[in-house]
């Protein structure tokens, strides 16, 4: 919903006399609000560093190699600090580089709840060694690890070739923990080493108003790694740039610390909602990731020398406040060997209710329940589907989320089950602040047993939120996550139902009178501040969000969250948006790459606001959001509170039937993105997918975002420009074909295509090879299309050839999982004919739905098609063929689709 | 199970009109209207032609018609529409996509005929209900249109009388105005001897200027009273003057109730007589509300420069006016106050403005003129004065708040009078001016029934009133023009 601005006709007059400062009449990003790597003290130093001048040496004499991992002491030449460093060899070609201070002051925090298990590793052998170093073997393919004494420095080769260099610049710096000299333990302890300066900002610094204590003192650390060979690098979401990363010379590094920005502005490299440490690197020849586990303030730095003449090269380095370096290179080599690679660490995308993936209706917000009802009627009165209507903070008393406005809300369960009378649902929004009021039945509870975030000084840290002064549960607590869950439960959460999801917006967390609009650093989570683990507690809300809404189905459904922060993992607990864009062509356009970007670190559930939270979207954009949104993951439109209506239906029946379209298109196309959603889960394979996954080699898609493919096979080239008479797609794949969706027209690959397009065009093609099911008949929302028949696009490769899948479960239970219910088919045409096989004879669901139609394009036209069942009978299929495009239409087969069969052509 | 659905023909009991049962056989889904299409065993063709099928082909749960025309009773075609009979109520047609969704859309329950989902068959009820409303709403209707029959009449006569009245005042006032002229050249003449001409023309002419001073005065303190005079009822109330600042005796920055009450002699409110002592001790002080331009289509011509000279050739009736002459001031004087006191300016620019605005096509809205409505919710009391403003106050303490001024009449084209727009209202934080709809539907009673703010600052607001109800159709029309027989 919202970053921190509110009419100040419902806030207190103190809050609106700092919004008015915060406003100062503009509508951009207030850049004053956050810091720049300049006024962050760990990143001054850190950066102010010089490269090649590393004072880390190996100590090999240290060196000691077990089964699992190779310890090595690393010691300061300057300050004589010993490091312990530890090389593991991961299953599934990974190397996990860790260094922690060998004796710190005290244990430095390590990031907990984000690996899913203990890495299984594989053993390490030692090659060679000399006094300079030595050389590890990574198993198959000539990898070897080489450790380099003095300077120390790590290099992964393939063969003769350099893949990956850490410290190979010398930035390795760890800032060890330290006693402060002006106190009385500093002198007992005689530690005089040399770099001990006391700077500005190692013990205290201030921003703005805010003074950050720092009672442990300096604690950064940082790396950097050259990547010989590569030009581009991704990912490190989540910021509003484009997909390829930028170079930071001469700017400010990528920033990942979750902040709640209100009007965030395109285009730079300014921390946003969520972070998630995952960078990939891809040239023509290889695919690798780095994945820095630290959920500290971070910062990276990109610098490259493309444009020399030299070999190109990028070079990467990771600054983070506090905690140790662990970090997981993954070496690929094909982004889907990435993919997988950081699934196996991290998880996969929870695959959600296949209702969450229709369309999604938002406002802030809808008033009470006849404007509910009234929006619900709306709908069926234009006739256009919605499964989702969402209630943001306007329908709780008070703000006091788990609670209804009595007036607004007298009986939310009425509303619900008039929902679900319609089998529609509905989002209620939950947020992670919660308003001090002895009154409040969460907030005596959270407060009795102690469960909230304490300040530096030991008493609940408390801030302002949108209920006013609020305390924030310590989500990092196993116990308040547990007892968080338990709220959910149909008679904790009064008025809930089994149609009611939930959304958890704010919890980066947002705090309109904290540091940077969040929490203080030195705010304390047991015994860890929140300096070590900020970026984590977004992800933890979410959690137990999710935790409690499977606990009240007693472990049957599937949950649906939404969240605005995030970080690594966070893709096992549900969606997330890109938080509070504005209704502008420019957000529009990085919608893209936003939601790209995520889906390479594992987040596939991922949307932007339909139509633009802030301002007033004209006509023509809001057409074009629903457009692009209709082929993007999470589909939702939302709207500011100060914003005039915007449901589709009132911008005149041109621009509803524009919008009904879209949202059909969604609708009948919810088969094919249910299958890519299972896939994800299954396997870690992004659902929205930049080009150069698919054609790693094609030098030209490296920085493509105005485009993207969804799974493999649907190429999709949203019109984002304002006016729009025509755009350039890229058709990738050389020999390949594709075929145009709405018009089967049939086009080459690996050439530029101009399409004219009007305002009802969305440019869609699917590859020839390609096997795609939708669902034709529309309906008012998923869960009414449930037993509907399928029609089968089967777009044939020059060869005369295709391949699909269809996934067909419940559609909301974990049953597909626990049980093993579901149907998971494998269509394929070859040699005149297209069969349907079983891809999990293990699993086994009944569906009513059967196939009703197959679409063959690039077809020749037959003299007759013949089905065949396995049990034995033959039937001739009418058909018509229309020479024109090629297109062979298959008239009702009206076999089951959990089915064997095959339709031979002759 | 779906794709062995056959053609399904159905059998329906229609009670004609004449009470009789008689059969008939049509495809599911096909109105009556067109069952001459889907002639059994005959191949189909589609509605639009575009191409013929064999009839075991028409609903058999595949599109082949690309008007959908081919699948009236399932959900094939994307585009198709099916009928439900719904006998005891009325007849309708769903979109196709809605055939055994599982949703009970048609209350005969033939669109859930293969979805599992258990509806009842609520057609009798619903058309038990639909009457009953019908009739309720028939005799309001009715009852409504009566109303509005009188409002139209008693419009008229009001139209009629205050336009009587207007031209009354306007021609009394040039009367008198004429009169005036007349005894000031009378007065003027009889002002002798010749030699005196000049100081006595000096004399009057300063006469006149303090006329004119204390005509100026006399407007603004009708203009005041106006603007003072937020209800229009012909009083100036303590809550109405409290609204100037600018008069607080002790300047304290606030103008409390009992100051407020000593500025109007302690009364708690004045009329426009009482008013003229008021204004003597507040005038300095008072700052207008309005624009000057507004004031000056009120005020009265000044005198003009006297023309000619005095006395000439007419000095043989100098003697019976100089007889009059004092008769003659007090007429002047008391023609004067007459036409140029608040009361008669007051008078005239209500009529004027009242005769200016659009009431309707028969003047039918007159009599909301210068009425106030109210609502109240359980936070706010909502009140609508129409053809004036719209306004909200908080229900516990807090200021008014402007929802909108009378913008102008805002229906759709064939039903311009359905819908009023007060717009201009107090600006929103980082939004528009707030601006309100009033919907108008047919009422006996005159009242506001609801409020809401589907927008932010965007207000609508229902409103009954006998005045938009329709000549009523017979109530057998009412109840049979919908059913298909």
């Amino acid at each position: 919903m919202a970053a921190f601005v509110v009419s100040p006709l419902k806030m207190g007059p103190l809050l609106v006399l700092w919004l008015a400062g915060c406003l100062s009449g503009t509508w951009a990003v207030d850049r004053g609000n956050f810091k720049t790597c300049d006024q962050s003290a760990f990143c001054k130093r850190q950066r102010a560093l010089k490269p090649g001048q590393s004072p880390y040496r190996a100590l090999l004499e240290t060196l000691e190699l077990t089964n699992t991992k190779l310890t090595l002491q690393l010691i300061n030449d300057n300050n004589k600090v010993r490091l312990l460093l530890e090389l593991y060899r991961l299953q599934g070609n990974m190397t996990r580089v860790k260094i922690n201070e060998l004796k710190p002051l005290k244990p430095r925090f390590e990031v907990p709840d984000v690996l899913i298990n203990d890495p299984p590793t594989e053993p390490l052998s030692l090659l060679s060694r000399d006094e300079n170093g030595v050389v590890l073997s990574l198993g198959a393919d000539s990898q070897r690890l080489i450790v380099s004494a003095k300077p120390f420095r790590l290099d992964i080769m393939e063969g003769r070739e350099v893949l990956l260099s850490l410290n190979s610049r010398g930035l390795l710096a760890f800032e060890h923990l330290r006693i402060r000299k002006d106190t009385q333990a500093s002198q007992q302890f005689e530690i005089a080493k040399e770099d001990e300066k006391v700077e500005d900002g190692m013990w205290e610094e201030t921003f703005k108003s805010h003074t950050d204590s720092k009672p442990n003192g300096p604690s950064s650390i940082s790396l950097d790694f050259s990547l010989p060979g590569v030009e581009n690098v991704y990912g490190i979401p989540e910021h509003a740039d484009s997909l390829k990363l930028k170079a930071t010379d001469g700017g400010d590094p990528y920033r990942l610390f979750n902040l709640d920005v209100f009007q965030y502005e395109v285009f730079n490299p300014m921390a946003l909602y969520g972070a998630i440490p995952v960078m990939l690197s891809h040239s023509a020849q290889r695919t690798m990731g780095i994945f820095w586990l630290n959920a500290a303030e971070t910062w990276v730095d990109i610098s490259s020398n493309t444009g020399s003449s030299e070999t190109p090269q990028t070079d990467v380095r990771w600054i983070s406040e506090s905690g140790i370096i662990d970090v997981f290179i993954m070496l690929g080599p094909t982004p889907t060997d990435v993919f997988s690679q950081y699934a196996s660490l991290t998880g996969t995308q929870a695959f959600p209710p296949l209702s969450a993936l229709a369309y999604h209706q938002c406002r802030w917000n809808y008033n009470d329940q006849e404007d509910v009802a009234a929006v619900d009627q709306g709908f069926d009165d234009h006739d256009i589907p919605y499964d989702f209507i969402w209630l943001d903070i306007e329908h709780t008393d008070g703000k006091r989320y788990f609670t209804w406005d009595p007036h607004k809300f007298p009986q939310p369960k009425d509303m619900l089950q008039g929902l679900l009378d319609k089998r529609r649902k509905m989002v209620t929004i939950v947020d992670p602040h919660i308003k001090v009021d002895s009154s409040y039945k969460i907030h005596n509870e959270i407060r009795s047993k102690g469960f909230y975030v304490k300040s530096k000084d030991g008493g609940d840290y408390e801030g302002w939120c949108w209920p006013g002064n609020s305390g924030y549960p310590d989500f990092t607590n196993p116990e308040m996550r547990a007892w968080w869950a338990s709220m959910f439960a149909y008679d904790q959460y009064e008025g809930s139902m089994e149609n009611m999801y939930t959304w958890n917006d704010m919890n980066e967390p947002s705090v309109f009178n904290g540091p940077e609009v969040t929490m203080h650093k030195d705010a304390l989570h047991g015994n860890w501040e929140n300096r070590d683990l900020h970026n984590l507690y977004g992800l933890y809300v979410q959690r137990a969000t999710a935790e409690g809404l499977i606990e009240r189905s007693g472990g049957v459904e599937r949950p649906f969250v939404l969240a605005r922060a995030f970080f690594a993992g966070s893709q096992r607990y549900g969606a997330v948006w890109t938080g509070d864009n504005a209704a502008e062509w420019e957000h529009l356009k990085i919608s893209i790459p936003m939601c790209l970007s995520l889906g390479l670190v594992g987040v596939s559930f991922c949307g932007a606001d339909v139509g633009g939270f802030f301002k007033s979207p004209s006509t023509e954009l809001l057409v074009r959001w629903y457009q692009t949104g209709a082929y993007q993951p999470f589909f939702r439109a939302h709207a500011h509170l100060d914003t005039p209506r915007r449901e589709p239906w009132l911008f005149g029946p041109e621009n509803t039937a524009l919008i009904r379209e879209a949202v059909r298109q969604r609708y009948a196309l919810l088969p094919y993105w249910y299958q890519l959603f299972y896939h994800a889960h299954h396997s870690g394979q992004p659902v929205m997918r930049p080009l150069w996954v698919e054609y790693p080699q094609d030098t030209a898609t490296f920085s493509m975002d105005d485009q993207f493919l969804l799974g493999r096979d649907l190429l999709v080239h949203p019109v984002t420009e304002e006016g729009a008479r025509g755009v350039t797609a890229y058709l990738p794949g050389k020999g390949e074909v594709w075929f145009d969706v709405h018009t089967f027209q049939k086009h080459n690959g690996a050439q530029n295509l101009y399409i004219p397009v009007t305002i009802s065009s969305i440019p869609v093609f699917q590859r020839g090879g390609s096997i795609i099911s939708r669902k034709a008949r529309v309906r008012r929302s998923s869960s009414c299309m449930e037993h509907d028949p399928y029609t089968l696009f089967v777009a044939l490769s020059p060869k005369r050839f295709a391949q699909g899948e269809l996934y067909i479960d419940d559609g909301h239970t974990f049953n597909f999982d626990k049980q093993k219910q579901f149907i998971h088919r494998r269509f394929s045409f070859a040699n005149n004919a297209l069969s349907s096989r079983n891809l999990a004879p293990g699993s086994q669901f009944t569906t009513f739905s059967w196939v009703e139609k197959i679409v063959i394009l690039g077809a020749s036209k037959p003299s007759k098609a013949t089905l065949k069942t396995p049990d034995g009978k033959e039937s001739q299929l009418e058909f018509e063929f229309d020479a024109s495009m090629s297109v062979l239409t298959l008239r009702k087969p009206g076999v089951n689709a959990g089915l064997d069969w095959t339709v031979v052509l002759q | 199970m779906s794709c062995a659905l056959l053609l399904l023909l159905t059998s329906l009991a229609l009670v004609m009109g004449t009470g009789t049962a008689v059969e008939i056989q049509r495809p599911r889904g096909v109105p009556q209207s067109k069952r001459q299409f889907y002639e059994e065993n005959k191949p189909f063709t589609c509605l639009d032609g575009s191409s013929t099928i064999p009839f075991d082909q028409v609903n058999d749960d595949y599109c082949d018609c690309r008007d959908g025309s081919d699948e009236p009773g399932t959900a094939a075609c994307p585009n198709g529409s099916f009928h439900c009979t719904n006998a005891g109520f009325r007849p309708a047609f769903i979109p196709s996509s809605r055939i055994n969704d599982g949703i009970c859309d048609c209350c005969d329950t033939t669109d859930e005929y293969n979805s599992g989902a258990t509806c009842q068959n609520t057609c009798r009820e619903m058309g038990r209900k639909e009457r009953e409303s019908l009739q309720i709403m028939a005799e309001i209707t009715k009852e409504g249109f009566l109303l509005k029959q009188q409002l139209i009449h008693e419009a008229k006569r009001g139209q009629e009388d205050k336009q009587g009245k207007l031209t009354e005042l306007q021609g009394s006032k040039k009367g008198l105005e004429g009169k005036m002229e007349a005894l000031r050249t009378v007065k003027k003449t009889a002002e002798d001897p010749e030699k005196e001409a000049k100081e006595r023309h000096l004399k009057s002419w300063e006469e006149q200027k303090e006329l004119i001073r204390m005509e100026k005065d006399k407007t603004r303190m009708a203009e005041a009273f106006l603007e003072l005079d937020d209800d229009a009822d012909g009083y100036v109330s303590v809550a109405e003057l409290q609204s100037h600042l600018e008069l607080d005796p002790d300047s304290d920055g606030s103008l409390t109730e009992t100051e407020t009450q000593g500025l109007l002699g302690g009364a708690g409110k004045v009329d426009t007589s009482t008013f003229e002592t008021v204004w003597s001790g507040i005038k300095d002080k008072y700052l207008s509300e309005v624009s000057t331009y507004v004031m000056k289509t009120y005020v009265i011509q000044s005198f003009p420069y006297p023309k000619g000279s005095p006395g000439s050739g007419r000095s043989n009736e100098v003697s019976i006016i100089r007889f009059e002459n004092a008769n003659v001031c007090t007429l002047l004087s008391a023609s004067q106050s007459l036409i140029c006191g608040p009361e008669f300016i007051w008078i005239c620019r209500n009529l004027e403005k009242e005769i200016g605005f659009d009431f309707g096509p028969s003047a039918e809205f007159a009599y909301l003129y210068s009425q106030c409505y109210e609502l109240s919710t359980s936070e706010y009391i909502y009140r609508l004065c129409p053809f004036n403003r719209v306004s909200q106050k908080p229900k516990f303490g807090g200021s008014e708040t402007n929802l909108g001024l009378w913008g102008q009449w805002a229906g759709p084209e064939e039903n311009l009078y359905s819908v009023m727009k007060y717009d201009h209202g107090q600006g929103c934080w980082q939004g528009p001016n707030r601006s309100t709809t009033v919907k108008l539907t047919c009422g006996k009673e005159t009242v506001v029934t609801s409020t809401s703010e589907p927008s932010r600052c965007e207000y609508l607001m229902e409103f009954t009133t006998p005045a938009v109800c329709q000549e009523p159709a017979s109530l057998d029309e009412v109840l049979h023009g919908h059913t298909e027989l």
